[in-house]
């Protein structure tokens, strides 16, 4: 199966060329794709020079969802049967790749999501942000009726039906726990499954207080109004 | 009391068409797109059709059971002014849309010719 790991990074300059170094390691026979999101620093430049990965420097910033959308219009393109994302920050482990990609391989489901809270012990640093990291993923797990423990997670792996879907559309601003809605409206079958995830290296999380507010009413607007939406694929 | 309501009137009479001249020509010079101008074109319409029998705007007003007339007027104005708003956020989103598909693809062609390019230079 033609493997595709896509790496959105937006000025990762400082992780990009060790994740990429990590993932090639531990996915050897898989393709490489840096998402460079219109970054101001050498992102782009430094995966570029690694010579191991494709890379697509966008011409402005998209942000998260419009870099990742990227990627599988990128895989239906050139014909990849299976997605996996990791974030291009450094916080998702190139070894724990394998875990989420086995149930795709094994045609357990469609979309696979790494858990950090799944059978995992995970220490919180933030306490406000595993409220709402919490919140959403109760929310989630009501709507959908199966039941999600890290719906924030962006460390995921999809198989070409779920490629086939999130093409054609993407959700924006912060994608991840309205993708789970979106991709079980159009029936793909959605595996979590417990992974480790490393704490942040350099740089500083996107999340500031201002923004975690925004965050928590985007989601829960986005969340709600997905549950009115007719499917817009219907799976075979 | 009578010169002062024969002055608004053609005060707003001439401001009404004052507007529809200006759309004409904002379309004519290819500044405004015709879809866009239809719905100002409507409201002005509206507002000289108020202007030449502002009976109708009382008619209104009673219909409504507004008292001071001109609130009617008011009312009229902020209702098509913040539907005019919706309109343009909407067109907005339509247009990130595409500004974003436009970049993606952008983003894809850009690898696809450096791609190219690499491997022409190796078989030269």
């Amino acid at each position: 199966m033609k493997t595709l790991i896509i790496i959105p990074a937006y000025n990762e300059e400082e992780n990009i060329k060790k994740l990429i170094e990590d993932v090639v390691s531990s996915e050897p026979h898989a393709k490489i794709l840096v998402i460079d999101d219109g970054s101001s620093d050498r992102t782009g430049t430094v995966a570029r020079e690694t010579k191991k990965a494709d890379i697509i420097t966008l011409p402005h910033n998209l942000g998260i969802g419009g870099a990742v959308q990227t990627g599988f219009k990128y895989a239906r393109r050139n014909n990849y049967d299976v997605v996996v994302r990791v974030d291009g920050d450094g916080q998702h482990r190139a070894d724990q790749i394998k875990k989420i990609l086995q149930p795709i391989l094994e045609r357990e489901t469609d979309v696979t999501i790494g858990s950090r809270f799944l059978n995992i012990l995970t220490r919180h640093h933030n306490f406000i942000r595993r409220i709402g990291q919490k919140t959403i993923s109760s929310l989630i797990s009501l709507i959908i009726r199966q039941n999600i423990t890290d719906a924030t997670s962006g460390f995921r792996c999809y198989n070409k039906d779920a490629i086939e879907l999130l093409n054609q559309y993407y959700p924006s601003d912060y994608p991840e726990p309205e993708e789970i809605i979106f991709c079980k409206k159009n029936n793909l079958k959605i595996k979590e499954v417990g992974i480790l995830m490393k704490e942040r290296e350099k740089g500083a999380s996107s999340l500031t207080a201002i923004n975690s507010v925004y965050y928590m009413i985007k989601v829960i607007l986005s969340i709600l109004i997905n549950i009115l939406r007719t499917p817009t694929m219907i799976k075979k | 009391m009578e010169i002062n309501l024969y002055t608004y009137q053609i005060l707003s009479i001439v401001g009404s068409i004052f507007i529809l001249l200006m759309l004409v020509e904002l379309v004519r010079r290819r500044k405004l797109k015709e879809n866009y101008s239809l719905l100002w074109f409507g409201i002005s319409i509206v507002f000289l059709v108020f202007s030449v029998w502002p009976d109708l705007l009382l008619y209104l007003a009673s219909l409504l059971g507004i008292e001071y007339a001109p609130s009617a007027l008011f009312l009229i104005l902020i209702v098509s002014l913040y539907l005019l708003s919706i309109h343009f956020s909407v067109v907005i989103s339509e247009l990130s849309e595409k500004i974003k598909n436009l970049s993606q693809k952008i983003g894809l062609l850009d690898l696809e010719i450096r791609k190219l390019r690499n491997k022409n230079k190796k078989t030269k």
